[in-house]
């Protein structure tokens, strides 16, 4: 099959994507063909010489993952597509679009670690069903090797997280361990367990295809290939994109039409990213090390643009608010500290000049950071971190009683509250 | 060499100390559980009190069944000290002695390889002491001829009236709620960002029709 | 070495620190009672550890604590 080669990169959402169908088995067949016969070994060396990395948001070298796996006996593969990030749509979209090449990574995956059992991890809901019918007539036309069961998780944002994942599937809950053992050692059934997310298994379905070198024509040497990137806010038409790793900001923002009014700020990597003022971060390059200097990172390709007309404060004490319910409530700090910063970064934002907030603001935040079993406080710090720098003038007048922003309309998605035992 | 009735009057008297210790222990610990201390003390003195209390109880223990064993006024084989209700001597109350021990020792032991077996296996293993300690104090009730005279009788029901008050306050309680601050209600409903319903979650549903 | 004036335990790094399982923490502070020179309490009870390696006049007394912790979750772990 000729490799995709486009004008503007395109190698997962290819055409077809466009037109909102989904590529069933033989239109996947027909555009890919079948899954490369490459030995597990040399598939590991492939993964190493194309530089492929995580997708899911810790962008970890997969080469090194997969043959620290591969080095432990009867080991277990998981397709992670429990997307809990509400900024970020791209694995949905992959697994609505393209689910094949997904499944045809795990296939890979699974070669490359020797491993003999498989899941598809992804949030309750209508794909469960979608991916357990593709499993099933992959199964039938003996696509696959490893026949993967697909486990429904609760649709939290914690679900997602890699002990998580394994706690699940040994039918516990779905939340974070401080377990002895990382979970490449000990993880599914006490086995060695390689978590990967669905994206960085397309990724792999296509360069077991088509190579390292034509992997590593996008992209950048350091990080080379694609990523799909989530970009929504104050943009015309906000969506899932494919590029290049490394694009600028200012770039991905046209991809989904431009802003849709003068931009203020851009938060970059999700929830547990950071805010960049949008002149800073239309210049910088959506990658690990271009964004590494202005103390952010492109995460799991989140980008959401924040009109000037808005207030930072106000999204950033929504977002917060969402993070603290969303605390999995098993270690002290977290489950104190973050609802007390939520409501404390809440009385900012409605500017109430209480005397003291924004410092009681950066308390909290130091005495939660790096304390749990989890990065959820780690990661919901160096938001409010960033947005206490970047709406530094908006503290001040907020301090002082005034709100300047004159669009109070909800930019940041944030679900509604859950019911129910997790 | 010891006469027998030293002996008896040994076991009996380091029975019912080791009872009454076994009692001082478990109201100790329920008047701490889930983290509560004494006023005065720091908690790891409590803990040491608890551990030290439990301990001494069981030296008490060892005694009562040693003396017991060598007496010759009643034949006890040192089987019947572990395995119940075999022994020739009042078999079912002595059997109780036997079952309270066994408890006593699977709690020490677990005690001491608590690191290894996990906290929950530990704390399993520890709540038997609710079972072997209403199991020690019909023993002694049955075994002790002069339970009904004065102090003893005494001794006795305030022993029971303080682990059913203990017991009964611990099975009645919730555990100590974590203060968490209330989340104050959001300035506008929390509804997702605009824009994002479009593109984006026009996803699995109409894509799979 | 006769001119050292401290205890002999004193400044030695012992090459190991004290580490929370903050799932199994419950706040009980029994640590922070038995080693307050490296164990703090937060706002809400938990322990607050000083980052360095214990010096080896410390070791005892971390040894204890780590065996007086109700729920386990204090441990030593090596730098």
């Amino acid at each position: 099959m000729t490799a995709p080669q486009a004008l503007v990169e395109e190698r997962i959402l290819t055409q077809g994507a466009g037109t909102g169908k989904y590529r069933d088995l033989d239109v996947h067949l027909a555009e890919h063909g079948p899954v490369p016969s490459t030995p597990g070994p040399a598939l590991v060396t492939l993964v190493e010489q194309s530089g492929l990395t995580g997708r899911g948001g810790a962008g970890f070298p997969t080469a090194r993952k997969l043959a620290a796996v591969a080095a432990g006996s009867a080991p277990v593969v998981v397709a992670n597509g429990a997307e809990g990030e509400p900024a970020s749509s791209k694995d949905r979209v992959l697994l609505s679009y393209a689910p094949h090449l997904v499944l045809d990574g795990l296939q890979l995956a699974c070669r490359a670690v020797g491993a003999a059992q498989a899941y598809v991890y992804v949030h309750e809901g209508p794909l469960v069903a979608h991916l357990e019918n593709l499993v099933r007539a992959r199964a039938r036309r003996g696509v696959d090797v490893v026949v993967p069961t697909v486990v429904a998780a609760p649709a939290r944002f914690i679900s997602g997280q890699e002990t998580a994942v394994v706690s699940a599937i040994n039918a516990g809950p779905a939340l974070p361990t401080s377990a002895a053992q990382p979970v490449y050692v000990k993880g599914v059934d006490r086995r060695p367990t390689l978590v990967q997310n669905v994206e960085t298994l397309a990724h792999l379905a296509l360069l077991a295809r088509h190579g390292a070198s034509w992997f590593r024509g996008a992209g950048t040497e350091r990080e080379p290939g694609t990523m799909l990137c989530t970009i929504s806010g104050a943009v015309a038409s906000p969506g899932v994109v494919e590029v290049p790793i490394g694009t600028d900001i200012a770039d991905l923002l046209e991809r989904a039409g431009g802003p849709s009014s003068r931009l203020g700020a851009v938060l970059v990597g999700g929830y547990h990213g950071a805010w960049l003022p949008a002149p800073t971060a239309a210049e910088l390059a959506m990658s690990v090390a271009g964004l590494r200097d202005a103390g952010a990172s492109p995460g799991a390709g989140v980008l959401v643009a924040l009109g000037a007309d808005s207030c930072g404060l106000v999204e950033t004490a929504r977002a917060v608010g969402y993070l603290a319910q969303e605390s999995a409530r098993q270690c002290g700090p977290c489950m104190n500290g973050l609802p007390a910063m939520a409501h404390a970064l809440g009385e900012l934002a409605r500017a109430r000049p209480t005397p003291g907030l924004a410092d009681r603001v950066q308390a909290l935040a130091l005495a939660v950071d790096k304390r749990g079993a989890c990065h959820h406080p780690d990661g919901t710090v160096r938001l409010v971190r960033s947005a206490l720098r970047v709406f530094a003038a908006e503290v001040r007048s907020h301090q002082g009683g005034r709100c300047g922003a004159t669009d109070l309309r909800p930019v940041l998605p944030v679900p509604a509250p859950m019911a129910g035992p997790r | 060499m010891v006469t027998g009735s030293a002996l008896w009057y040994l076991s009996r008297g380091t029975g019912v100390l080791s009872l009454v210790l076994l009692t001082l222990v478990i109201v100790l610990g329920a008047l701490t559980r889930g983290g509560r201390s004494l006023p005065g003390l720091p908690r790891f003195a409590v803990a040491g009190l608890h551990r030290n209390l439990s301990l001494l109880s069981v030296a008490f223990l060892a005694v009562h069944i040693t003396t017991a064993v060598i007496d010759p006024y009643v034949t006890l084989r040192w089987v019947d000290v572990v395995v119940p209700f075999g022994a020739s001597y009042q078999p079912l109350w002595v059997g109780l002695g036997a079952l309270s021990l066994d408890l006593m020792i699977a709690m020490v032991v677990t005690s001491l390889v608590r690191r290894r077996i996990g906290h929950r296996a530990w704390h399993a293993v520890h709540a038997l002491v609710y079972l072997s300690w209403p199991v020690a104090l019909v023993h002694t009730f049955m075994l002790g001829p002069d339970v009904n005279s004065g102090l003893q009788r005494w001794l006795a029901v305030g022993c029971v009236l303080a682990s059913v008050t203990a017991l009964g306050s611990r099975l009645l309680s919730t555990p100590a709620p974590i203060a968490v601050p209330d989340r104050a209600p959001w300035p506008s409903a929390a509804a997702p960002g605009a824009g994002m319903n479009e593109t984006v979650h026009r996803t699995t549903t109409e894509v799979m029709s | 070495m006769s001119q050292q004036r401290q205890s002999p335990g004193a400044g030695r790094a012992a090459g190991e620190r004290l580490a929370v399982d903050w799932i199994a923490c419950d706040g009980r502070g029994l640590c922070a009672e038995l080693l307050p020179e490296r164990v703090g309490l937060d706002e809400w009870g938990y322990p607050v550890l000083e980052g360095q390696a214990l010096t080896a006049d410390l070791l005892p007394d971390a040894r204890r604590a780590v065996a007086a912790c109700p729920k386990l979750a204090l441990r030593l772990q090596p730098c």
